[in-house]
């Protein structure tokens, strides 16, 4: 509002009228108003923020439709590999001619309820795509576009062979403005530091994907827009091993470390370690054993403390296909591979002494998780934990129905899909697990509190192993 | 911040990345009740020129500030003011005089690193650690709208595309004297549902390659590119010019015989030239009084008296009784480059006399100056200036006056270097004449474009 902003508006021959009228039109959002000579209705479609953050939540309105009218509300992506992914909602306009999809229910489509995030997480790959994609950003410097419109009536299929009411992009960005990207390359790393905008230190993270390899930097710059120096590192498939043909070994993560550690921008007395899946092996590893790694806080996700904890790194990844009557296809013929460290042994041998741990620790897992047997391990960890008495270090979030792939949130749930097992060179359809609801509100919630954790952690002052527990 | 001696502060501004004409929130939190801090905006420009901004504030009880809704006690700016930390921005101190901030590349956004710093501060910020720091991206284009350079018909000019399935209402849209190709504003539009045409035409590539200027029918075929363009309603097309740029807005819209506007809007601009005219002629005709030019005491050009008096003569000034489209008319009336005043009484008086006054609206913003550009650009009040106007003269027409020497001097230093003009405008006063200029503009716009038949008595109401 511009209250009293002078300006004389000369209206036929009143001149020098001085107003202070304004427009109720707000003409700063992002939006499309249509249709001119149509024969359909013209609808107004607004999304808040028009770009956004990846774990940001937007706000679809749409306006000006008639009163009860039914519309479907369609998200469209096409993904790096060039594959198309769609998500859908049925709407019914209220008395206004308004659906606000953060308030309205979906009555059908990829997903039905109060769903304000149902259009990205519920995306799935558009009929006749090959089976078992996975959405995943490889190139984090440039955003996801996704391409909001809205249809007449309540449509399941033919988007793509009709004109939309009305269609916005919105663009869903992996680094908030002013994070820096720094290729990390020295000792024989392959590595992604992200450094958060502003003057620093910032603590920092050392953060590990699991068993697919490669440099996957979507989370680390996420986390890096929220004000933590994250250091995306690939340890299965790193130039040196490309060049060798070797594994590396655990002083390869020391390494990782130690750049964190000694980076002007890094305080390097606040650096935690997230893991996920096979990435859990290594971060329970350290966190327990190094010498090296003096750890503020870890996080592990999907993922197990049962391991040859003498071993080598490949001999860690070698532990889990050891026995391959564990592994199990469904009908489908998906593999269910969960059993392969079942039973969670009793050696001390075999299994990190989570007893030694002396930094708080945020297990987080889903109860169909298909992959590995976490639910399992997090039962054997709290209770090593509670007989060593360090407990009160542990935290565990445990998700009914979520699976193994709990990704930051709105990341559309993957069931099952390709996988390439570094270990045996194959390409089999893995099932991951979840369902696709449970799954995705796992994700946001998990997100949310893995955040709080982090950041009391490694913000705030000594143990506050204790106080977080009742934060989150 | 940890293991600090200051205070620990946290910032958020959001949208972190939003489009040029949005507003954002700045919020400090966490700092100790009654804190005195600087909020202070940092930008470096394409042409590597610092330019900075700062409000001086008070945590509250809580331990807030919130730009939005507390008083900056002083600084580049005072009292409540959202978006002060963008248009107060000024070159740093030390930097080169008459400097003007614009974007040329639309593609990649204004970045601004808006800061922190305890105490009430007004100089050597980049000498301290902020107590909190994040980056802010503002952008021209929204998502998903489309750049498409054009240059057939000899034409040198960028057409924006909005996202979406189309056909869109389109709009040609041209600057003023110092030339080149603008696109800023254009892009802005089309990030409003607005099919816009950026055109060069005092410096386009033919020009450039043959020293010849365009012709008339140049604008004409920049239209039809827009009306035949697929994705744009050819029956929905509108023009927008600033300063010289209004001159062939209003020469096209009351005398084209192919362009059908469905409105118009001039910002900064007049109704004088030579009717019968081509583009060069035009610019013969303003140049011909260039002795009237005067300088103000910071020896800046002044030039708004070398159109005056608005002539009775019609051969010299727009027959505006013979407009058939709504037009908006936006004036500065601390302009003192154009005589946007004097011109826009006249032709209100013009249109009175012949009956179409319904057609007329007028934005006319006391202290505010010539550069009427879209909201939150740093109000230039003088600025070194290029004229491709004035190059192409080559002999004044001179009546020794007692400063006459001294203009004719800078005159003829005009066509060769640039020099500093005086655009006029007040800070406080021009930025919110940007703002509610541009937001009135956009209402216009889309109401004409968009609406019905002859919506020209309606929008006044709603303005």
């Amino acid at each position: 509002m511009l209250a009293g902003v002078p300006c004389q508006i000369w209206i036929h021959s009143s001149r020098y009228t001085t107003c202070d009228l304004w427009a109720d039109y707000k003409p700063n959002d992002n939006t499309t108003e249509f249709m001119m000579d149509r024969k359909q209705c013209i609808v107004k479609l607004l999304v808040q923020p028009s770009r956004g953050l990846v774990d940001e939540k937007f706000i679809i309105l749409v306006q000006k439709a008639p009163p009860g009218y039914q519309l479907t509300i369609h998200a469209l992506h096409k993904c790096e590999d060039g594959h198309s992914w769609e998500a859908f909602g049925h709407y019914t306009a209220d008395t206004t001619g308004t659906v606000n999809v953060s308030e309205d229910p979906s009555l059908g489509g990829t997903y039905s309820g109060v769903e304000q995030m149902g259009l990205l997480w519920s995306l799935r790959p558009v009929p006749g795509s090959k089976p078992g994609l996975r959405l995943r950003k490889m190139n984090v410097q440039i955003p996801m576009e996704v391409t909001i419109s809205v249809y007449q009536g309540h449509q399941t299929e033919g988007f793509m062979d009709q004109v939309p009411l009305a269609s916005v992009v919105v663009e869903r960005w992996y680094m908030a403005p002013g994070v820096r990207r720094i290729p990390i390359t020295e000792d024989g790393l392959t590595a992604t530091l992200f450094l958060p905008p502003g003057p620093g230190p910032s603590p920092g993270l050392l953060d590990l994907w699991g068993g697919g390899g490669q440099l996957v930097e979507y989370r680390a710059s996420l986390l890096a827009s929220h004000g933590i120096a994250s250091l995306a590192l690939d340890y299965l498939t790193p130039k040196i091993t490309k060049q060798t043909g070797k594994m590396v070994d655990l002083q390869y993560f020391e390494k990782a470390y130690k750049v964190l550690e000694q980076h002007p921008q890094v305080n390097g007395s606040r650096i935690g370690m997230l893991g996920l899946s096979f990435g859990t092996s290594i971060t329970f590893n350290m966190a327990v054993y190094s010498k090296v790694m003096k750890l503020r806080c870890a996080v592990c996700i999907s993922g197990s403390h049962v391991q040859p904890v003498n071993g080598s790194m490949e001999e860690m990844l070698m532990n889990l296909y050891r026995n391959p009557d564990r592994f199990h296809f469904n009908k489908d013929n998906e593999v269910i591979s969960r059993a392969m460290l079942l039973p969670i042994p009793t050696e001390p041998s075999l299994k990190v002494d989570m007893g030694r741990l002396k930094c708080p620790l945020l297990l987080v897992l889903g109860e169909d998780d298909q992959s590995w047997p976490v639910t399992e391990s997090a039962m054997d960890i709290k209770e090593m934990m509670e007989q060593a008495g360090n407990s009160h270090l542990l935290t565990v979030l445990s998700y009914p129905n979520a699976g193994h792939l709990i990704e930051p949130p709105y990341t559309p749930h993957a069931r099952a899909t390709l996988f390439r097992n570094l270990a045996t060179q194959e390409k089999v359809m893995v099932l991951w697990g979840g369902e696709t609801v449970a799954h995705s509100h796992a994700q946001e919630d998990a997100w949310r509190k893995l955040l709080v954790f982090l950041k009391e952690n490694l913000y705030s002052g000594t143990n506050s192993g204790a106080t977080l527990l009742s934060h989150l």
